[in-house]
């Protein structure tokens, strides 16, 4: 499997690996964790702040528990790298961007273009979350 | 007998491995012998045909049946509607489903 | 009816264009069968025993002329001929190619229509009331209340990977016209003592092989609230669903695992927490979509009178015909169940007349019922014995809704990959059966559901007599259940005992049926007795005598 990593930050990548939740909990320095689907997200909220990468695993891509991990993460004002490492496939990116990850590390390489053209795949959304995009109803009805 | 079946990636027609190529006709299908799973390998990768797999049939006088009730309606068409079936002609079609 | 504005209508066209690419690479061999199904999925499209099948959604089981009317064109272009109305509120076509998918999408496209989410484990069509905004007793329109939840559910992000499928249904009655508690969501626009109006949220019901009936989780959530809830509900179950196995993963497992109480706590936790986000969209945009649901142009002169000279009018008239909100029309429902016929099929010619009908004589519109039936909801009095007259050579006018011969039936090993049993031929039995009038009449409000196997998609728990079909050693065996309900006073069927073979179990029906005429009380509908009574009685009559069962 080889290591292809999308990422749409500035910033300069971590380098620390991630731990696990439970790993996490016990080391007060690190600044990379790694959810997998049946950790529950919420018990990250109070260490936001020093986090700097979250890397979210999807071992299959029908498992959706990732999306609302993330929404968590980012309604919780969680800023830092959040990565959806895996199953992760072409189909799936533009709705795991809409749930706020930004950066990407499929088992399978996916090139920067297609990514692009997945992301532009909806002209609109009708859900607020948390990418940013303001809804059809908030452009219907202009504040 | 052992057979192959499957389904047209383009049309969802059903159809049975002939020995050379692919058949809309039950009677047309061969012994699929020890390579079934070869062939269905090979003609997979073709990205021709989908859902294949090896079924149990018989021969008899009047050709071959599937085991299984589920292919010999795939076999035939919908006992429902036999007019639309592979002998629309035929009304007592169904009578070799059951 | 709800009309797309740009917006919708980029969304839709965006699906059409991104399903051409996907069938393309599938076509070219850059993608796998495994990759493929998935995205064909959720698209509706399904490879079935013969050939593809494409489901298509009725939002809210709402239809104009124009819509109807592709529904015919398409499946004469592409299919053979016909389609098949669904419990779901939706149409199948059975004989769909590959190559030809995304032509189809963009046709429906064109009269603002698609298959968005017609399978697959997300969020999909919701359904409603078939005689919304017209029934006399209604309290809310629920169809803005639906538009709403279709913008909000179609490509929702979260919860496209749910464990598993989901489906929400919306009423504004009190009676119940959509089985809304054997949903995995019902919401129910109820009104409390201030005059308020409020959504009831019912969650965790379901057929299938684990059959329940929702129980309440959310009493009164305020309608600007209502997406927020369900971004809770879905959320708590997205998050805390099993995915272990396929037959858990139903929302009614994880609160019924739970309990109803707990899951209420973490929806609620969950809730506080999604309204400080401002996810819900403003009055405005309900106010918007109620815009296009106001009340057409009746005619406030409309008479009241109707000549039932004809009996065969009248009867229809009795049985087809129900109360309407304004005075001097009434709602038309056009059976799709004629003696012999298979249920919910309808022939492209018959699609098209009913959009003609619908365009002359019900205010351009139509609806699809979950009992398979059309509904023509907004027609004159006046205009019902030449409507009657057109329905009636076209094969349109059996009166028997709600009868006996008035079968749900899924379309079983005739068509489809799952079945153990063929439904359609025990329907069409049943119904030649029964086929007198009179003899169903006499019978009464009796529903008859029919599945070919434990999924459920014909609803066989919640009839007053259910079938079941099962496999038997390779041979076609049907389960007889007795005691199912919908609605207010929804209820599970329980099986009678052995199976039978074909000709066994409409024997076994008859005999049912000569039980509660023998027992039943003044004004007891079949269920009704059926409850009062218990089993004991049926299963004598049926079991009687050692009759050869398959
Ligand atoms: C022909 C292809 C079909 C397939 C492959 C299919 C598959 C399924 C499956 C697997 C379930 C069980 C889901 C579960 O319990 O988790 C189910 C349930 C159901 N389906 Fe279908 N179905 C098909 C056609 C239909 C049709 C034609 C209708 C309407 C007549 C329908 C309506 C329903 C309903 C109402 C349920 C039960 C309600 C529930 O989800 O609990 N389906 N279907
Ligand atoms: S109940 Fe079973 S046989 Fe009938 S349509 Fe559903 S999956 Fe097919």
């Amino acid at each position: 499997m080889v290591e292809q990593t999308l990422r749409f930050r500035d910033d300069e990548p971590v380098g620390d690996p991630a731990v696990t939740v439970d790993a996490f909990a016990d080391q007060s320095n690190a600044t990379a964790v790694r959810i997998e689907p049946g950790d529950d997200a919420r018990a990250l909220l109070p260490h936001l702040d020093r986090l700097a990468l979250v890397e979210v695993n999807f071992p299959a891509y029908t498992d959706g528990r990732g999306y609302s991990a993330a929404r968590i993460l980012r309604e919780h004002g969680y800023a830092g790298e959040l990565r959806a490492v895996g199953d992760v496939l072409l189909d799936q990116l533009s709705h795991m961007r809409r749930c706020g990850f930004d950066s990407f590390a499929p088992n399978q390489a996916i090139s920067a273009q297609a990514a692009e053209k997945a992301f532009a795949t909806w002209p609109e959304v009708y859900q607020k979350t948390v990418d940013g995009r303001p809804a059809i109803w908030a452009k219907r009805h202009p504040a | 007998m052992k057979i192959i079946t499957g389904s047209d990636l383009r049309t969802g027609d059903v159809i049975w491995w002939t020995g050379e190529g692919w058949s809309r006709h039950v009677n047309d299908a061969v012994e699929a012998g020890e390579h079934a799973e070869a062939i269905i390998a090979r003609e997979n990768a073709k990205q021709i045909v989908t859902d294949t797999q090896v079924i149990e049939a018989t021969r008899t006088d009047d050709g071959v049946r599937p085991a299984h009730i589920k292919d010999r309606i795939r076999a035939l068409g919908p006992t429902v509607r036999l007019d639309l079936s592979l002998k629309p002609a035929d009304t007592d079609a169904g009578t070799w489903v059951i | 009816m709800y009309q797309y504005d740009q917006y919708d209508q980029a969304m839709v066209d965006a699906r059409v264009a991104e399903f051409r690419d996907q069938v393309e690479r599938r076509l070219a061999g850059d993608i796998s069968e495994d990759q493929f199904k998935p995205l064909r999925l959720k698209n509706g499209l399904y490879l079935q025993l013969h050939a593809y099948m494409l489901r298509v959604a009725i939002p809210y089981g709402t239809l104009s002329s124009r819509q109807m009317r592709m529904l015919g064109d398409i499946a004469d272009k592409y299919d053979r001929g016909y389609g098949h109305f669904t419990t779901r509120q939706n149409i199948q076509y059975n004989w769909i190619k590959l190559q030809d998918a995304p032509d189809i999408l963009a046709d429906l496209a064109s009269v603002e229509m698609h298959a968005i989410q017609t399978s697959g484990n997300c969020i999909r069509n919701t359904t409603s009331d078939q005689f919304a905004g017209a029934a006399a007793d209604e309290l809310v329109d629920p169809r803005p209340y639906a538009e709403l939840l279709r913008q909000w559910s179609t490509f929702h992000p979260e919860f496209d990977y749910l464990p598993r499928k989901f489906k929400i249904a919306i009423i504004g009655s009190e009676t119940d016209r959509a089985a809304m508690k054997l949903h995995d969501i019902g919401i129910q626009l109820v009104q409390n003592d201030a005059g308020e109006i409020g959504c009831k949220f019912y969650v965790g019901g379901g057929m299938g092989r684990t059959p329940m009936i929702a129980p309440v989780i959310g009493d009164f959530v305020p309608p600007l609230q209502m997406i927020s809830y369900l971004e809770a509900c879905l959320r708590v179950y997205n998050r805390y669903g099993r995915r272990d196995n396929k037959y858990k993963a139903r929302i009614k497992i994880l609160v019924h695992e739970i309990g109803a109480d707990e899951y209420r706590r973490q929806v609620e936790e969950e809730f506080k927490h999604i309204l400080t986000l401002g996810l819900e969209p403003p009055a405005a945009e309900l106010e918007r979509i109620k815009g296009f649901f106001e009340q057409p142009g009746f005619d406030a002169n409309a008479s009241d009178e109707l000549d039932l000279s004809d009996p065969d009018f009248a009867l229809w008239v009795d049985q087809n015909v129900h109360a309407h909100k304004q005075p001097g029309y009434a709602i038309v429902n056009i059976s799709l169940k004629p003696v012999g016929g298979i249920p919910g099929d309808a022939t492209a010619d018959q699609i098209r007349l009913m959009a003609d009908l619908a365009l002359e004589h019900s205010f351009d519109e139509l609806r699809v019922t979950h009992a398979q039936n059309i509904v023509l909801p907004h027609v004159k009095k006046a205009d019902l014995y030449g409507l009657w007259q057109k329905l009636d050579e076209a094969g349109l006018a059996s009166a028997n809704l709600d009868l006996i011969g008035d079968i749900i039936a899924c379309p079983g090993l005739d068509y489809c990959a799952l079945a153990n049993a063929r439904s359609i031929p025990v329907a069409q039995k049943i119904s030649e059966r029964f086929a007198d009038l009179g003899r169903q009449r006499e019978l009464g409000e009796l529903k008859l559901k029919i599945s070919g196997c434990i999924n459920a998609c014909g609803h066989h728990h919640a009839g007053h007599i259910g079938i079941l079909g099962v496999d038997r050693k390779g041979v076609e065996n049907y389960q007889l259940l007795l005691g199912g309900c919908e609605g207010a006073d929804t209820s599970l069927g329980t099986i009678t005992g052995p199976g039978f073979n074909e000709d066994g179990i409409v024997d076994a029906v008859e005999k049912a049926t000569d039980v509660y005429l023998a027992k039943r009380a003044e004004g007891e509908r079949f269920v009704d007795t059926f409850r009062r009574i218990g089993m004991a009685p049926f299963k004598e009559a049926i079991y009687a005598k050692e009759t050869a069962n398959g």
